[in-house]
């Protein structure tokens, strides 16, 4: 079987959603001939975003217009190592995107960086509290570099984003207003706070009130008109509360499309196509480099072979690991001897929360976006005292307000039925009278949680689906025990009329069912040696000098924040280094 | 109702192979045309399901979100002009979901959807067989039972308590319920919430899609003036 052979690239990025775009941006100017290959379609604000077309709950919230359909790809998951897996058939706990922007079109926009703790989370917890602090099975590890090392690039990707918040820490100096617990930022956000909005509000007094230290969320929904170091233009929010699973139709929420590329189309040497989904990376004959990938093109529904002396594997974090797995590069991660690391380390976000009803207030509930937020940060990784609680982790608290739409978000007071009269009479009664509070946390990585490529089940070009074991764990639902104690508090000084809680406990099993969020993380991590990751710090795949890969798939565990801003951060740390090191004379870098 | 059938299956013959692509379109749209103005539920005329199966729709249908009390009820929404229309579209197929074998019938709930069957394939079964259980325990079909007896038969369903030959009938109860609360507030593009009242009830604005002012502070705890927009342009 031979294949038609396309002409050579210099660069070949694969996907082309947040991390590729930087990349290629911040390459461009090297004059290489680089080509993006994105497997969904092209999509920009118009036509694909545009009002009101856009504002449609029932298309792009329930039918997922934008995402990764399970017909496209999808994955198996099973809860322990022996079990049979299971495909995860129609989307409910994450949702993976489709096509040019990625994720990056249908995100929320909360946008964060690391603590400098989160980085060197093993060597912090272990140096604070004893070795004893991680359980045995607990395979969280440090960041290869620190959070001083990756804060240009989490600066710069504050200013590519236009973010807008305030500050807490500048330099060193705690700022009235801003989060007292972030790591030390070298300058203001690019762009003021968000408006808070009623439920933020009433979250926050309560807040103070016992104690703690509230501060609006930073957020990628632009709060004023900003022009980025690319010279992309954004435009303010207006609220409208359509920003998770929809992209914005107002140029405000930061996306490859509003920030990068517009301007990365105009550079003569940047090429990409859509509706070419890369099937597989092909490694040379001598197993140290790359030559290219193999291509499907979904229109002409050929497969081709793209040659490229480059290759920076920027897909979805869970894509990026079946990637990996599939095309045999770097030895996969075996759980029970703890070698191989390609599928290590997978981890995911903990979530939960508490709804308020309160008869005599109203939220305007559909005034809103994905970043309206107040939030406090007294219950995060850096100011937990892991040897009394127990649990190594971290978490935010929040009140927010966004996705204010009747199908899927229209929280009830517990008991009420689940239809009849009196189900339909309560949704009069409450839309618009409750608010949230909820916690975000980290989740530790763990021996026995990791992907590999399952054994049955196939995907629509015949490739093995990836397979995900992964089940919660005592460390990480004591950790959400925790955080329950501290929003029952919060809702105790409120004292709505009705509480709904949607916490997690030792007892909670992983539901696939139930959306919780799309932070996918690990599988091919990052580390200081080829032992225990398969990425340098620079991104540079141990052994296999010309292939570099981007997104949350580097995260050895997950931190406390979403993970959109680390991923970008990490990118651009990567862009540098291949336009500052690597092109100058292609090597292994570390 | 065997005419409907044949009817209705030479439709889908026609869509799914493109022959006369000219004349199925043309068809296809003066019914779309007819149906847009369509005033009164009981002039629609399902595109989807067999009379019996529409019998049944509309009775469940008026059982979930029924009229009385505050409120419109998904009869008045036109819930089942939704729901007929949502059966012949992706979601009725399964289209955008992973459908490859094999299916292990004993998945625990948390493990999602894992049914061989496409939503419309289990409408249809389930219909069938609920009628059956109903005409067995009852000696009537669901939809002339009174509301009631509907009651109780709805709530069996949604606890797991009826065991039909295909699947337990849980299965279809969720995907019913859904997509009657789809119906009820969806855009009305899509067929139900009809006039948008769904919305006015509940204080949603729908398409509007521009608050600025109403998030500054001045305008916490005040109630949103404006009706609901549709994605058509419509004001309610």
């Amino acid at each position: 079987m031979s294949m038609r052979e396309a002409k050579k690239v210099d660069v070949l990025l694969v996907g082309l959603g947040w991390t590729n775009s930087v990349v290629g941006m911040e390459i461009a100017d090297s004059g290489l001939d680089i080509l993006a290959l994105e497997r969904g379609p092209d999509r920009d604000t118009v036509p694909d975003f545009k009002a009101p077309q856009m504002l449609d709950e029932l298309k792009y919230a329930l039918r997922h217009e934008l995402a990764q359909w399970p017909s496209i790809m999808t994955l198996t998951h099973r809860y322990k190592p022996g079990q049979k897996a299971l495909p995860y058939r129609t989307i409910g706990s994450f949702i993976p995107a489709n096509g040019v922007g990625g994720a990056g079109v249908h995100w929320n926009g909360n946008a964060w960086r690391a603590q400098p703790e989160e980085m060197k989370l093993r060597s912090y917890a272990e140096g604070k509290f004893g070795k004893a602090v991680f359980s045995e099975d607990i395979t969280t590890q440090d960041y290869p570099m620190t959070y001083a090392e990756l804060e240009p690039y989490f600066d710069y990707y504050e200013r590519i984003m236009g973010i807008a918040g305030k500050a807490g820490n500048l330099n060193g100096k705690i700022v009235e207003g801003g989060n007292p617990f972030e790591g030390p930022r070298s300058k203001e956000y690019p762009t003021k706070a968000m408006q808070t909005l009623y439920n933020s509000e009433t979250f926050g007094h309560a807040a103070k009130e016992l104690g703690y230290h509230p501060f609006t969320m930073p957020s990628a929904n632009m709060t004023e008109s900003y022009t980025n170091p690319y010279g992309m233009q954004l435009g303010p929010c207006n609220y409208c509360g359509f920003c998770e699973r929809f992209g914005c139709y107002n140029y405000s929420k930061a996306s490859p499309q509003t920030c990068v590329l517009g301007a990365l189309k105009q550079k003569p040497n940047f090429h990409y196509k859509a509706n070419s989904e890369v099937l597989k990376i092909v490694l040379a004959d001598d197993g140290k480099t790359v030559t290219g990938a193999t291509v499907f093109d979904e229109q002409t529904q050929e497969t081709y072979f793209q040659p490229a002396d480059l290759v920076v594997l920027g897909t979805f974090a869970l894509n990026n690991v079946h990637m990996m797995l599939y095309s045999g590069i770097g030895k996969p991660y075996d759980p029970q001897t703890g070698e191989g690391v390609v599928g290590k380390n997978y981890a995911y976000q903990i979530v939960g929360g508490a709804q308020l009803f309160f008869k005599d207030k109203n939220f305007n509930r559909f005034v809103g976006a994905g970043s309206a937020s107040i939030a406090i940060d007294d219950f995060g990784t850096n100011n937990m005292d892991f040897g009394k609680l127990g649990f190594v982790g971290g978490a935010y608290i929040q009140s927010w307000n966004t996705n204010g739409q009747p199908i899927r978000n229209l929280p009830l007071p517990p008991g009420t039925p689940k239809w009849g009269k009196g189900w339909k009479e309560a949704t009069g009664e409450w839309y618009n009278h409750s608010m949230s509070i909820a916690y975000h946390g980290s989740n530790q990585s763990y021996r026995d949680v990791y992907c590999d490529l399952d054994p049955v089940y196939k995907d629509r070009h015949g490739r093995p689906l990836m397979r995900l074991t992964y089940e919660f764990k005592p460390n990480d639902m004591k950790m959400a025990m925790h955080y329950q104690d501290a929003i029952d508090g919060i809702v105790k000084v409120l004292n709505p009329d009705h509480v709904g809680r949607g916490y997690k406990n030792m007892n909670t099993v992983y539901d696939l069912r139930a959306y919780q969020s799309t932070h996918n993380t690990g599988g091919t991590i990052i580390g200081d040696k080829p032992t225990n990751s398969v990425v340098n710090k620079y991104g540079q795949v141990w052994g296999v000098h010309n292939l570099f890969i981007c997104g949350a798939s580097l995260f050895p565990q997950n931190i406390q924040y979403n993970p959109t801003g680390m991923a970008v951060a990490l990118a651009l740390h990567t862009a540098a280094a291949i336009r500052d090191q690597y092109l100058k004379a292609p090597r292994e870098l570390v | 109702m065997a005419k409907d059938k044949v009817q209705t299956s030479r439709r889908r013959f026609l869509q799914t192979t493109g022959i006369g692509v000219g004349g199925s379109l043309l068809a296809q749209h003066q019914v779309w045309a007819a149906q847009q103005g369509v005033k009164n539920l009981s002039d629609y005329k399902p595109e989807f399901f067999s009379p019996e199966e529409w019998k049944f729709i509309m009775a469940a249908c008026d059982r979930l979100i029924p009229q009385d009390g505050n409120g419109p009820g998904a009869l008045a929404c036109h819930v089942p002009i939704y729901i007929d229309k949502q059966m012949l579209g992706d979601f009725g197929s399964g289209a955008r979901w992973y459908t490859k074998g094999p299916f292990d019938p004993n998945a625990i709930p948390q493990k999602g959807y894992q049914s061989p069957f496409p939503p419309k394939e289990i409408y249809q079964r389930a219909i069938k067989e609920i009628n059956a259980w109903c005409q067995d325990k009852y000696s009537k079909a669901f939809a002339a039972l009174d509301a009631d007896a509907q009651d109780s038969v709805l709530t069996a369903l949604d606890k797991g308590e009826v065991q039909l030959p295909s699947f337990n009938g849980k299965l279809f109860f969720d995907f019913l319920l859904q997509n009657t609360k789809e119906g009820y507030f969806s855009d009305p593009q899509y067929g139900g919430n009809y006039g948008m009242q769904s919305w006015v009830f509940i204080g949603f604005p729908g398409a509007r899609g521009a608050f600025l002012e109403w998030a500054q502070e001045a305008q916490h705890n005040k109630k949103y003036p404006l009706g609901p927009v549709d994605v058509a342009g419509d004001r309610a």
